[in-house]
């Protein structure tokens, strides 16, 4: 085993730094090195207290094995050893078991597995000399995870020496709480701790560790720990005398506010006070709490932070205090340093970023804003790499607030040269998020610009969500739609393994709105193909784009048809499977659009690479165009298209919400349209016609743009026509409908995310399993979820994920239970959030909870039903529609649809063996639904007539909208 | 708050403590993501990283790192100080610390961290206060040590 140089000492070679802290004298240092160079011994020359002599060999032993081998085999030895010291008969005296508890301490330091030892370790709680019952202490804190049916035996032990009034031993046992924080030891203690933190005669040192202990269990067990009357008292340690008290009240305070803020106003006034005493202290005041310099950082640090619990005081006096202790922390700023040491600045500035942090918080002082922007203007520039990080990553806070927006945007030539020279990424990748936040109308160009320059060199770690950055920012701020499609493009071009598919949808939809960038798109686009090697989705682009628009451009005889489509089809066998469809598509319309190239482009259909394709989507959709292409003429084609019946509800939730916000006049007139241009409404059509010849296949998604709008899109969408609101997200809706005669599949699926649901019903109860899988190789963080949903059906997530991070790859499971209480037409939404790569995610989902889902199915002879059916006679009872059949109509298909609807099937009942006859009763919270249902298909016309009787208006119509959609 | 701090070196944990709760095979995982990520790390940049959903402050002293995890709204100078004030305390209490000084006395390694940091806050600032705990301890230590020899054991 390897053996490093490790005798140096620690200080001396402090990176960057010459000796800091102390100052050694050269006896000492000599000392050190004459150690160092004879080398005999391997144990360092000081032990302090009692060595255990042992303990040193046995470390020794470990440090010379030469394999890794000989190390466990060392271990092993000593396991043996000491567990037939522990089962010896002999009874052990304390030295002997401190010691071997300390060497089993060691041996799980280097990462084996400790499972015994435990019951040893406890005894020494209950020694009364201090090095034994330090050592149990220790063991327990570090190893107390892997063993826990000691845990009585332990509280006791601590209980002892609660009550032992010595402070040593408090200490320790206090010491032991914080550490290992466990409930069983929150239940044993959290009651006790208040009073020994607020008695009148407890030592300093054991006040400052129960108040950092009360802190850990309120982390961990805030129930257990008992407000009441201490909590008054508590605030007042922050006039203590002694700084190391205020210290550990100070963040105990501050936890505690942060929950419960009303309880703990009055802290403010005194940690205003304490501040200010400390702020304008001469440093030597403070004596060992002050730190190169500085007065009482750490502290400074805590004040600052307890006060962002907080609005902006209301006591002006109170209010005026505070600025003034700003406005000197900024001020000192300013003045030139007592030491050049790099202690002294950090502690300074610590304290300096805290009150900033503390003055964007309060966001109300112009001056205090603009004053803390330009300080940190001055750290952008700053040799000390920290301090440029530090400072760009406070501005992109600044850069939100009204008052100081504009001053940060002064500083935008400092943060496009830290993006073009800082030698750190983490560095530049702040400068990056800063030039985000500043960005708006009127440096919109420059940024994106200067983003673009640098996303080709930079590091892959962050292309992709500056890919995401530009795309939004381009959108968010053009002003003429030629710049945001130049820049999609040059996006595409510098970048395109990182365009999602998102981005590249989103032009898409730009284009096919705004008629006035078409003709631009379609030439731009024709001369990016023209390079020799263009990326993948800048074909999707340009095939999609010379498809819709290929006529505006066609005049030129640069760009006729011919070599559009010749341009088109250098790039076909380059591309990947859904490319090569989207360009067959591309081809169809085409031959709509220029009958010249027909000839062309149907000998390109009819070759064996197409026809013989061994991609069946390929062979496909090669077949159909073809044939459609030789059967009909120009007339009969479009007339064909025309004859498509619609499909409004597949409407893409992004393009709906576009026209809500941008009203219907500023969308193509669909009717203008659809004979001359080939423009976006005849682009719905040919969607028809690729949805008839392929159904239920994604690639018609790649074609209709009615793709499962994700957290990126959802980003993308908002962003165009309103800037000030913060972005809503779409819900998800799309596999809903999919989900009315099922209980398991998926709901929703982007670039990112995959949720999967398994769902059980009975009777008005429901239990949705909703599986959550990561499909990319990186890790998600913050993974939150909540479900919404109406008065009229209860949610409940059971179990909340415990683990907020979702590794790559990895799947992460959640149980919903539903109650319906009465029933309801809108269904409950799942929302999640979680950060990728920096950026924050939302998604919301329609969870698929259907009336029908509460249906117990209901068997009945023929006689029953035609009784009930009249019985159910009143017309607001019955509801009836007819409509077409979407798919084949099979007799198999539509019986089991029947049953996953969730009545009972009904054989034999009707006179029409043809029809479809079902009964079911409805069960909710507070009343059940008797329903009946009957389903006439015509199978001449591929019509369907279905009716619905219940007993209740709302259920039938809500029944019988679900159901009409499934056939 | 802290979440947790450890030290190491080129394939060598030699100290590490836990402020939240976490299993032992997180807590490897955890450990040996953080010491691959600062290792990768060339001189110079800066001392302060994005990781998961903390923010990791390091300093390196000769060949030993020291690492602290804290959450996102922490204040990462101020870690830094904390780091160096630990370094220190080690420092000033075995004189001149080298890392074979916390090799071999790592449970006074554990002790000077708890009298410093508890529960993953500052606890004690004042360099002499803290040592003078550690003092007192050593020294019921070296009166037991001492009754010890008298009873000739």
């Amino acid at each position: 085993m390897q053996h490093y140089g490790c005798r140096q000492p620690l200080n001396s070679k402090e990176e960057e730094n010459p000796p800091t802290c102390m100052e050694r004298s050269p006896t000492q240092l000599c000392c050190r090195l004459a150690r160092d160079v004879t080398g005999i011994s391997k144990m360092p020359a000081v032990s302090k207290g009692d060595g255990m002599r042992g303990l040193a060999v046995f470390i020794s032993d470990i440090r010379n094995c030469k394999s890794k081998e000989a190390e466990v085999k060392r271990i092993n030895k000593e396991l043996a050893n000491i567990r037939s010291k522990f089962k010896g008969d002999k009874a052990l005296d304390g030295y002997s078991k401190k010691k071997y508890v300390c060497k089993l301490l060691f041996i799980f330091l280097l990462g084996h597995d400790i499972d015994f030892g435990h019951m040893e370790a406890v005894n020494l709680l209950s020694s009364n000399k201090y090095t034994e019952k330090q050592i149990g202490y220790l063991f327990i804190s570090v190893l107390v995870n892997s063993n826990s049916d000691l845990i009585s035996l332990i509280n006791n032990g601590i209980k002892n020496d609660l009550a032992s009034r010595n402070p040593t031993f408090m200490n320790l046992a206090l010491h032991c709480i914080a550490n290992v924080g466990s409930r069983e030891m929150a239940e044993a203690f959290a009651s006790q701790i208040p009073s020994i933190l607020v008695a009148g005669d407890t030592m300093d040192s054991v006040k400052q560790s129960a108040a950092l202990c009360l802190l850990r269990l309120n982390r961990t067990s805030p129930d257990l720990v008992p407000m009441g009357e201490w909590t008054a008292r508590v605030v007042h340690l922050l006039n203590d005398q002694h700084l190391g008290v205020v210290t550990a009240a100070a963040s105990l305070i501050t936890t505690l506010a942060q929950k419960s803020p009303e309880d703990f106003k009055t802290s403010i006034s005194l940690a205003v006070a304490r501040l200010s005493r400390i702020v304008t202290s001469a440093s030597i005041d403070l004596q060992d709490y002050t730190y190169y310099f500085v007065a009482a950082p750490w502290l400074s640090v805590k004040l600052l932070r307890l006060l962002q619990c907080y609005p902006p005081p209301e006591d002006a006096a109170l209010r005026s205090r505070l600025t003034e202790c700003l406005e000197t922390i900024l001020n000192k700023a300013q003045e030139p340093p007592k030491s050049k040491k790099v202690q002294h600045s950090n502690a300074k500035n610590a304290v300096l970023f805290e009150a900033i942090a503390l003055i964007i918080h309060h966001d109300s002082e112009p001056t205090l804003l603009v004053r803390a922007c330009n300080q940190l203007g001055q750290f952008l520039q700053h040799r000390e790499t920290n301090l440029r990080y530090l400072a760009l990553e406070s501005m992109c806070t600044l850069a939100s607030s009204e008052f100081s927006h504009e001053a940060v945007k002064t500083h935008i030539d400092t943060v496009i040269n830290a993006l073009k020279t800082e030698r750190d990424v983490s560095v530049r990748q702040r400068a990056v998020d800063l030039l985000y936040a500043m960005c708006d109308r009127s440096n919109a160009k420059q940024i994106v610009a200067e983003m673009l320059s640098y996303l080709e060199n930079a590091d892959y770690s962050i292309r992709e969500e500056m890919v995401l950055k530009v795309a939004i920012l381009a959108e968010k701020y053009a002003v003429d739609y030629t710049w945001y499609v130049d820049t999609i493009l040059n996006l595409i071009r510098i970048a395109g393994d990182y365009v999602s598919e998102e981005v590249w949808y989103r032009v898409i939809q730009i284009v096919i709105n705004q008629d006035d960038v078409q003709g631009y798109a379609a030439k731009t686009v024709f001369e990016a193909l023209q390079a020799p090697a263009c990326h993948e989705n800048l074909v999707k682009v340009g095939g999609y784009i010379l498809g819709e628009f290929g006529n505006l451009i066609a005049g030129d005889s640069r760009s006729s048809p011919l070599v559009q489509f010749n341009l088109l089809h250098s790039k076909f066998h380059l591309c990947s499977v859904p490319t090569r469809a989207l360009l067959l598509s591309a081809y169809i319309k085409f031959i709509n659009l220029f009958p010249e190239v027909k000839a062309t482009i149907q000998d390109v259909l009819r070759s064996d690479s197409q026809l013989r394709n061994a991609d069946v989507e390929l062979q496909q959709r090669a077949i159909e165009y073809l044939r459609l292409s030789c059967i009909a003429s120009t007339d009969i084609l479009a007339t064909v298209l025309e004859e498509m019946p619609p499909f409004p509800e597949r409407e893409s939730s992004i393009l709906a919400k576009l026209k809500k916000k941008k009203g219907p006049g500023n969308l193509p007139d669909i009717d203008d349209t659809r004979w001359n241009v080939n423009g976006s409404a005849e682009h719905s059509e040919d969607t028809e016609s690729t949805n008839k010849v392929t159904p239920h296949h994604p690639f018609t998604d790649l074609l209709n743009l009615n793709s499962t709008p994700s957290a990126g899109a959802s980003l993308l969408v908002d962003v165009l026509s309103d800037i000030s609101t913060p972005a809503p997200i779409t819900v998800s809706e799309d596999n809903f409908s999919r989900f009315v005669c099922k209980n398991n599949g998926v709901i929703y699926e982007d670039q990112l995310l995959q949720i999967g649901l398994k769902a059980e019903y009975r009777q008005n109860l429901g239990r949705i399993y909703v599986f959550y899988g990561n499909k990319t190789s990186t890790q998600f963080l913050s993974f939150s979820s909540s479900v919404t949903s109406s008065d009229t059906l209860k949610t409940h997530i059971l179990s909340t994920a415990v683990d907020p991070t979702v590794d790559g790859g990895a799947q992460l499971q959640q149980v919903v239970n539903i109650e319906c209480l009465s029933d309801f037409t809108d269904a409950p939404v799942l929302d999640i959030q979680f950060r990728y790569g920096g950026t924050l995610q939302k998604i919301a989902v329609k969870l698929p909870v259907m009336l029908n889902k509460f249906f117990q199915p209901t068997e009945m002879t023929s006689q029953d039903f035609f009784q009930r059916w009249k019985q159910l006679g009143v017309p607001q009872q019955e509801v009836q529609t007819i409509f077409k059949a979407q798919h084949p109509m099979d007799t198999d298909v539509t019986n089991a649809k029947i049953l996953g609807f969730g009545v009972a099937l009904l054989i034999g009942v009707d006179p029409n063996p043809a029809n479809f006859v079902g009964a079911g009763v409805i069960h909710t919270k507070n009343t059940q639904v008797g329903c009946l249902l009957r389903l006439e298909p015509n199978t001449q016309a591929q019509m369907y007539r279905l009716t619905l009787r219940t007993s209740r208006e709302s259920v039938s119509q809500r029944l019988c909208d679900l159901l009409s959609d499934q056939f | 708050m802290c979440s947790f701090e450890c030290l190491f070196r080129q394939g060598k944990l030699r100290l590490q403590k836990w402020y939240v709760p976490l299993s032992d095979k997180e807590k490897k995982k955890i450990t040996r993501e953080l010491v691959q990520t600062v290792l990768a790390r060339k001189p110079k940049m800066c001392s302060f990283l994005e990781w998961r959903d903390l923010k990791v402050v390091y300093k390196r002293y000769a060949s030993l790192y020291f690492c602290c995890a804290i959450e996102d709204q922490d204040n990462e100078l101020i870690t830094l100080e904390i780091i160096h004030r630990y370094v220190e305390l080690l420092d000033k209490y075995f004189g001149s610390v080298c890392e074979l000084d916390i090799i071999f006395n790592f449970e006074k390694a554990y002790f000077i961290l708890d009298e410093f940091l508890l529960g993953g806050e500052a606890q004690e600032t004042s360099k002499k206060n803290v040592l003078k705990a550690i003092e007192q301890a050593d020294l019921l230590q070296e009166v037991r040590h001492l009754m010890k020899s008298m009873w000739g054991r």
